[in-house]
């Protein structure tokens, strides 16, 4: 029952005059940019936090997350219209989306993807409501062994359960955890790391510096060089009644889908790292597993579009969990959340529900109002953001370029972070180009600065002795777990060489 | 593509050395009753990605990862195109912010990429050029009350006409 009143009252926030236009805002803009090709909730959230500055934390962060929820439903617009997904998290919906647009059925492929998102976040806020306090309590009682075992199991996730070139993965992991280290060190207070003796290292290399460069320029740079201009674009006729029409068959044809996606999205979107992209394929693949005619998938089956929808979004949600609860982001996006929070001078993690309850409740009290407001704004303007996206990618980009920069200045007020900017994001156009994952970069910037301290503080509890990570009741499995998530791509190297003997 | 990725592993390598040496500037090993020295944890990450880059190299000699196995060229000529276009442009629009402001430099580079690159109109370029740094300096100055660059001296006239219509 105390749930449900700080629900109430958290609810009761999110509809003051200005979250509630923040939602709006919020929700449309992440629409968009999850709409638009090359742009996901990442891209957006990066690019915008800046803006967030002039409004109070709670407000603040509220925008961002509706962005993230508006990011999600866009994701599928470009998907089916386009053929291209607006976001990795999309990319599931266009095995079915494109077919269904293809056969002139586009409004029923945006339909179900709507509702489905409706659906996959409802059950996700409520599963969150339900989860957040008791993993919280639990997390109340973390000291920084406890806690640096959870950052240990933040980087494995990525090694393990990241399909990407492992070495490349782990690069990319230590790379943006020694960019956290530059300027001063935190216990000593001594300087640290200033490279190439360049005085603008001193105060740090900023999270978002690395977010905007990644995500703002050199995902762009990627997007124009491997689309080429070449679109080919689906313009879907819709009217309200053939909307209605499609809700009564993207209910009927769709429901096992969305439930698939709604309930494992989550529990994927909960581990961290893992996110929404992997809980979209996964759900799409599962939904498949379990159809009655499997041989539809990837040729225009409902089901095919509504369980990466409903997943997607789901996951959104629970990837939020850790980040609040423990501390740790399970998307690239609640990383870029989190950097944000720090930020503002809230410190996520267990004591925030005790220290922040108006904060923390507000917030999810959002979620439920941004789904609401989510799918209402995305079937009442989906003819208008299927107009916008015939906006030509050669204007398109350098609004976008325009925004990185004046927003990164805004938020350092530092030519010298703008240079660092630009170059992060050639670096990463490059880096993509050879298959280095980026995300755990940024995942490891924000994580460093709690990373670090907490090893130190337990090595000095345990006069040096590492075991304190294997010893302790909860940082023991913790740190057990991210060993064999750490090493489980050599096991499973192993046993491939073994089975042809 | 292959070679590519090896002279990347390689500049990494490089840079992790470089990384190594750099934190050796503080302690990197255990003091007694302080705990690791500020450098450890730098110097310690740095040594994994020097290590990630000989796996890295590893793998690109037998052929395993999917850029050591591939022949294309790292970048097309519409790649390097694209890159000394675009990438060149955003060069040119920073470098061109301690000079004529950052909304002058946001017009030019409208201008150069709409126009120029995008091959639109002047109708189009000029409107987007003229009125994105207008929105721009209304919303952050007069509305955030955040200062952006406004360059060398020779644009203050313009500068005291709009920060006259704001304050």
């Amino acid at each position: 029952m105390e749930i449900l009143a700080l629900l109430a009252d958290g609810m009761l926030l999110a509809l003051q005059p200005l979250n509630l236009t923040m939602i709006v805002i919020g929700v449309s803009v992440g629409l968009l940019i999850g709409a638009m090709p090359g742009l996901g909730s990442v891209n957006g959230v990066a690019i915008l936090l800046p803006v967030t500055f002039l409004v109070p934390p709670g407000s603040a962060i509220i925008f961002l997350a509706a962005i993230y929820y508006g990011a999600m439903y866009g994701g599928a617009i470009s998907s089916v219209t386009l053929g291209i997904p607006g976001a990795s998290t999309a990319v599931a919906t266009t095995f079915d989306g494109r077919p269904l647009a293809r056969q002139g059925r586009a409004s029923l492929a945006l339909v179900t993807a709507a509702l489905a998102s409706f659906v996959g976040g409802t059950i996700a806020n409520m599963l969150f409501t339900l989860f957040a306090p008791a993993l919280a309590s639990v997390a109340l009682s973390f000291g920084p062994p406890e806690v640096f075992a959870l950052m240990l199991l933040a980087f494995a996730t990525f090694v393990g359960l990241g399909g990407d070139d492992i070495p490349k993965t782990i690069f990319s992991i230590c790379f943006g955890l020694v960019l956290g280290s530059v300027g001063f060190d935190q216990i000593s207070g001594a300087p640290r790391l200033i490279l190439f003796e360049m005085n603008g290292f001193l105060q740090g290399i900023g999270f978002l510096v690395l977010a905007i460069g990644v995500y703002g320029i050199g995902e762009m740079l990627w997007t124009i060089e491997q689309s080429r201009g070449e679109v080919s674009k689906t313009t879907p006729k819709m009217t309200l009644k053939g909307m209605a029409s499609d809700a009564k068959e993207a209910t009927k044809k769709g429901w096992k889908g969305t439930f698939v996606g709604s309930f494992l999205g989550f529990f994927v979107g909960v581990l961290p790292a893992a996110g929404a992209t992997p809980g979209s394929l996964m759900s799409y693949g599962v939904a498949k597993m379990i159809s009655r005619k499997p041989e539809t998938f990837g040729q225009g089956n409902p089901d095919g579009v509504a369980a990466p929808e409903a997943a997607n979004n789901s996951a959104s949600t629970g990837s939020m969990l850790p980040m609040l609860t423990l501390g740790i982001p399970g998307s690239p996006t609640t990383a870029i959340l989190l950097g944000g929070m720090v930020i503002w001078g809230l410190v996520p993690g267990p004591r925030l529900f005790v220290d922040e309850t108006e904060f923390v409740w507000g917030l999810i009290g959002s979620f439920y109002v941004s789904n609401a407001a989510a799918v209402l704004i995305n079937l009442a303007f989906i003819p208008l953001f299927i107009w916008m996206l015939r906006m030509p990618f050669t204007v398109l980009a350098p609004m976008i370029f325009v925004l990185s920069i004046v927003g990164g200045y805004a938020a350092t007020r530092d030519m010298f972070d703008i240079w660092l900017m630009v170059i992060f994001g050639l670096g990463a156009f490059f880096l993509r180009k050879f298959d280095y994952p980026l995300a755990p970069a940024v995942l490891a910037i924000v994580l460093g600065p709690i990373a670090e301290p907490t090893l130190r503080q337990s090595l000095l509890l345990s006069s040096g002795d590492p075991s304190i990570f294997f010893t302790r009741p909860i940082a023991g499995p913790i740190t057990v777990i991210a060993l064999i998530l750490i090493f489980m791509p050599a096991f499973k190297m192993l046993r491939r060489k073994r089975q042809p003997a | 593509m292959r070679n590519g990725e090896i002279v990347t592993a390689g500049v990494l390598a490089l840079f992790s050395l470089y990384l190594m040496w750099k934190s050796t500037e503080l302690p990197v090993g255990y003091i007694a009753g302080q705990g690791p020295g500020g450098g450890a944890w730098p110097f310690w990450l740095s040594a994994i990605m020097l290590l990630c880059c000989g796996m890295i190299a590893f793998n690109w000699w037998r052929g395993t990862s999917p850029p050591s196995q591939s022949s294309e060229p790292v970048l097309d000529a519409y790649g390097w195109k694209m890159l000394i276009m675009v990438g060149g442009g955003i060069v040119g629009f920073v470098a061109l912010v301690n000079i004529i402001s950052m909304y002058g430099a946001i017009a030019v580079f409208l201008l150069y990429y709409v126009k120029y690159l995008g091959r639109h109109g002047w109708g189009l370029s000029l409107s987007l050029a003229l009125i994105t740094p207008l929105v721009f300096f209304f919303f952050f100055e007069g509305a955030m009350r955040i200062t952006m660059p406004t360059g060398m001296p020779f644009t203050d006239p313009v500068f005291n006409v709009l920060y006259e219509i704001i304050y």
